[in-house]
């Protein structure tokens, strides 16, 4: 098995597992804030054409489907919970907890791309979808089409990076189980973590911002 | 780097769908003007939350805040330089 030769060495430009250990984490967190810029320009243009066109941003809000928005935020909430204790596993080395806590995390993700989808059904056949078929029931149509384009993309680029931590948490899992890939090794699954809480942290902005804006009224 | 106990996690979590529960509850309530700073602020309380505990960042070295911080930073930069010309547009 070609994992055993490699288990946890010290790469030789590091003078200990320690210090390898913090390259590695500020590598990820270096990546994280490209991730933070790339997703906040987005959150700029939100917040311009809020600014703007309040008054479309309010109609068009309350045309999205606030429970499925509420429970998905819930599953990943709660699958972020449990990837702290699958990290928690793989400093312990207990890698058949490890795998069963890696799969449960991609499986609720996977749940949250599940729920996505079927509210994107929905609201595609509402003619919510920017494009010659949009409708909506609002003073102006245009400056709500606004909200749903931005809707769309940055649900869209914030479900696409649930689908590559789905993906990567599975194989992990796999990789847990069946190879010894992580005995005494757990840096990749903690920066795996990493990236998932950040997934994570998007969707707690987003959510506020697309399902909430005016309810009350 | 000390390691948060499982019942610090397990608060973690329960404290994020809490918040949660109350952001729902918030916005069903008209605050007037304060509904979208109520919004942001439990956000914001959530993404600290398990950035903190979640990412270990509280129990990180200063390097790892250092990094961490300057995203935020620079994000900070961004927001408040373009929004500082959108929002103060008082002719429109």
């Amino acid at each position: 098995m070609p994992e055993a030769a490699t288990i946890s060495p010290v790469a030789h430009q590091f003078e200990d597992a320690t210090q390898q250990r913090h390259a590695a984490t500020m590598g990820m967190w270096v990546f994280l804030a490209t991730e933070v810029l790339f997703f906040g320009g987005m959150f700029l243009g939100y917040t311009a054409y809020r600014v703007y066109y309040s008054q479309a941003f309010a109609e068009a809000s309350r045309h999205t489907l606030v429970v499925f928005g509420s429970v998905n935020t819930a599953v990943l909430l709660i699958s972020s919970t449990i990837m702290v204790f699958a990290v928690k596993a793989a400093k312990a080395n207990r890698r058949g907890l490890l795998g069963l806590l890696l799969l449960a995390t991609a499986s609720l993700g996977a749940v949250f791309l599940v729920i996505k989808g079927v509210e994107y059904t929905r609201e595609i056949h509402e003619g919510l979808l920017p494009g010659p078929h949009f409708h909506i029931d609002a003073a102006n149509p245009h400056h709500a089409q606004m909200f749903f384009y931005l809707y769309w993309l940055m649900t869209g680029v914030h479900a696409l990076h649930v689908g590559v931590g789905v993906i990567l948490i599975g194989f992990f899992a796999l990789r847990a189980w069946f190879t010894n890939a992580f005995e005494n090794h757990d840096t990749p699954v903690d920066l795996l973590g990493l990236y998932w809480h950040f997934v994570d942290i998007v969707w707690v902005f987003l959510f506020p911002l697309i399902y909430l804006v005016d309810r009350h009224s | 780097m000390k390691e948060p106990t499982a019942r610090i996690y397990l608060l973690t979590g329960v404290a994020l769908l809490t918040l949660l529960g109350l952001t729902i509850a918030a916005a069903y309530m008209n605050l007037g003007p304060f509904n979208p700073a109520v919004a942001m602020l439990i956000a914001l309380a959530k993404g600290s939350l398990i950035a903190l505990f979640f990412m270990h960042l509280r129990y990180s070295k200063p390097l790892m805040w250092i990094f961490a911080g300057a995203g935020v930073f620079w994000l900070g930069i961004m927001l408040v330089l373009a929004l500082s010309d959108y929002l103060t547009r008082g002719w429109r």
